[in-house]
């Protein structure tokens, strides 16, 4: 009876070492922000192909890490590689899908999407300039609200995040101080503020720290119910993060003229555009075999044409069309070979 | 009375080797496992040694670049610039560690007088594996239950804390700020619940084996339960119980996801211990998955050279301390 056991658990093994060997699995990691979409993608994928992606979300920074590294097969960063960090480590990148991230607030009274603020404003409350909530700044956006005389406990990232990136590069492009003082990256020399890990860190702390204020994707607002805020885009508009603001924020960049798709979102014109947009890039190894990079092509060839109502459904924006034209044509152009 | 007025006995050490009792068969055993001993202390030596030396190598770009006091008395942390300096977690780590010290060191030497002098025998178990249980929770644990269930209390406590305690002239500046619950304060609780239970269990068992013929004569002589746990167990027991008590220490100054979730990870030195801060274990918990350039790794893996300078430090006084007692008690017999 024990041999039958022992004997079954050896076939098992056997099994699953047969199929892992028999390539089909594509292994991928970086970026916490595309992992839901990635995860909605392989799952109906491998339905379709029996090819399953094995993505870790292990954070841009990691990604990178691992794509140069070459133990991935693809790595995904919130964070675009400049140009010609890009053609010095042999790698190429494209835009995955569109998504944005927002405020969330912790203030008596105050519901979600009734506080305005705007580019400068944030910046000032990130400094720690504007120290209270009732501070003319802020009365002078919100005329209709009652604002508490709290202090404003600031909330970040503590991690390394792509997310940190993004909210920090639209700072810089609003406020030239903190361009020069603080800069973008996926971690900064924070003026001010706690530091919680994740945005489950920041969202737990936004939620037990009254008069506090944090930036988080705009995924988890809707998932965690977090009280979001109305933001001035650059053309003076007050709007909601949506969907559309986000595709709106992308509609407005020519992806197809930039080199290596090197454009970021964030603060772009447009009445609906919602000024702190993202968007994810992946990136491949140019020395990597024919073989997985173009499976790695197919599997985000098929995100791009069959998986978009899966994105939108957990609020990532489809890519525009003549954006994805234009990835085929870049995997053409670097790799010599494209699907 | 006094203590020095009680007459120790000189104390035998237990480490000493019992005589041997002659040639038998299995004496090839016996040299099999004295070998085996002699390798697996010298594996652990070895590998210690090995690991200092990997962090060392892996630290040379920074070391190269900032230097060691540049680095150590620099407090700019900018990832942006490339410029990193190591001061205001050097001084986070001590003073959350030393917060864990004074909350924890006397509520573990009153735990372990209570289990081995106090309590009735049916209740010295219970209490006894209570503690204990406290060593088997996993430390993040202890961090989620610091944010979750502490820090909000803590948070309605801050507020009393500002007025009654922050008002006193001087040390105030100590307690003042935002009612947030977290900050060094809150991990250096956090911390001294972790350590309890190995300080205390240390403390219990040594308290355990002193002569009963010593404490019954203090007894006799008209002692309280006090004067003999301090008089008496406490100088016969020092040196496990300082052992037992930088033991605690230096778990506290090594402890990664407790301290990372309540310590509010601010990398800003404040004067006020309810302000957020940020330990060397914290800091590399936080970004060493994303740090792309080799300066930043390279400035993360001196950081844990550091706070493996600084255990040993803390080592080295404790040898010294116990070194220092021992004469003093010899000058004063």
């Amino acid at each position: 009876m024990k041999l039958l056991k022992v004997s079954a658990i050896f076939l098992a093994l056997a099994t699953v070492g047969a199929v892992a060997g028999a390539q089909t699995a594509l292994t991928g990691a970086g970026s916490t922000w595309v992992y839901p979409l990635i995860a909605k993608w392989d799952a109906a994928y491998q339905n379709k192909t029996g090819i399953e992606i094995n993505y870790q979300s292990i954070g841009s920074g990691g990604g990178i890490a691992q794509i140069k590294a070459g133990t991935v097969a693809f790595g995904a960063s919130d964070m675009p590689l400049k140009p010609e960090d890009l053609s010095s480590a042999g790698l190429i990148q494209f835009p995955t899908a569109v998504a944005g991230e927002d405020l969330v607030y912790n203030l008596p009274g105050i519901q979600a999407g009734q506080l305005i603020l705007s580019g400068p404003l944030i910046a000032d409350i990130y400094f720690g300039n504007v120290k209270k909530w009732n501070d003319p700044a802020i009365a002078k956006l919100n005329s209709g609200l009652k604002l508490p005389d709290m202090d404003i406990t600031v909330v970040h990232r503590s991690d390394g995040s792509g997310t940190t990136f993004t909210f920090c590069d639209y700072l810089s492009k609003v406020s030239p101080e903190w361009k020069q003082k603080v800069g973008a990256n996926t971690s900064v020399a924070w003026p001010t503020g706690v530091g919680g890990k994740g945005n489950e860190g920041v969202a737990s702390y936004v939620q037990r720290i009254p008069g506090s204020i944090g930036y988080v994707e705009y995924a988890y607002i809707l998932e965690s119910h977090l009280s979001w805020t109305r933001m001035v885009n650059r053309d003076g508009k007050v709007v909601s993060p949506s969907l559309k603001g986000f595709q709106d924020a992308a509609a407005h960049v020519d992806f197809t003229k930039a080199q290596d798709f090197y454009v970021i979102l964030t603060d772009q014109a447009g009445p609906g555009t919602w000024p702190i947009s993202g968007c994810t890039w992946q990136i491949l190894r140019k020395s990597a075999s024919k073989e997985t990079n173009m499976a790695v092509m197919r599997f985000f060839d098929w995100g791009f044409e069959q998986g978009q109502e899966m994105a939108r459904s957990i609020s990532f924006g489809p890519l525009p069309p003549s954006t994805v034209a234009s990835i085929k044509s870049y995997w053409k152009k670097e790799l010599g070979y494209s699907i | 009375m006094s203590g020095s007025d009680v007459v120790l006995p000189k104390i035998q050490p237990l480490s000493e080797k019992p005589k041997s009792a002659g040639i038998s068969w299995h004496l090839s055993a016996d040299f099999l496992f004295h070998k085996t001993a002699v390798f697996a202390a010298f594996l652990v030596a070895g590998a210690l040694f090995a690991t200092v030396i990997a962090i060392a190598y892996d630290s040379r770009t920074s070391i190269h670049v900032f230097g060691i006091w540049g680095f150590l008395k620099s407090s700019d942390w900018n990832p942006v610039t490339q410029t990193f300096g190591a001061f205001p977690f050097i001084i986070s780590t001590l003073i959350s560690s030393a917060i864990a010290m004074v909350l924890g060191v006397p509520v573990s030497f009153g735990v372990a007088v209570f289990i081995a002098e106090i309590a009735p025998a049916w209740i010295k178990k219970p209490v006894a594996t209570a503690i204990e249980l406290l060593a088997a929770i996993p430390s993040i644990v202890y961090g989620l239950w610091g944010l979750v269930v502490f820090a909000p209390v803590f948070a309605k406590i801050e507020p009393w804390i500002n007025d009654k305690l922050g008002a006193i002239p001087g040390i105030g500046l100590l307690f003042q700020g935002p009612p947030m619950g977290i900050g060094m304060l809150t991990a250096g609780i956090v911390l001294a619940i972790m350590i309890l239970p190995y300080m205390s269990s240390i403390m219990r068992d040594v308290f355990l084996i002193v002569p009963s013929s010593l404490r019954e004569s203090a007894y006799a002589m008209g002692a309280t339960t006090w004067e003999v746990a301090w008089n008496i167990i406490l100088p016969y027991t020092r040196s496990a119980v300082v052992g037992g008590i930088f033991l605690g220490l230096g778990r506290a100054l090594g402890e990664t996801m407790a301290v990372t979730f309540v310590i509010g990870n601010s990398n800003v030195l404040s004067a006020s211990l309810l302000m957020p801060g940020a330990t060397i274990p914290s800091v590399l918990a936080n970004e060493f998955a994303e740090a792309t350039t080799k300066l930043y790794v390279s400035s993360l893996i001196y950081l844990g050279l550091i706070l493996i300078a600084v255990t040993l430090a803390v080592r080295f006084c404790a040898v010294l301390l116990i070194r220092r007692l021992g004469r003093k008690e010899g000058a004063a017999a």
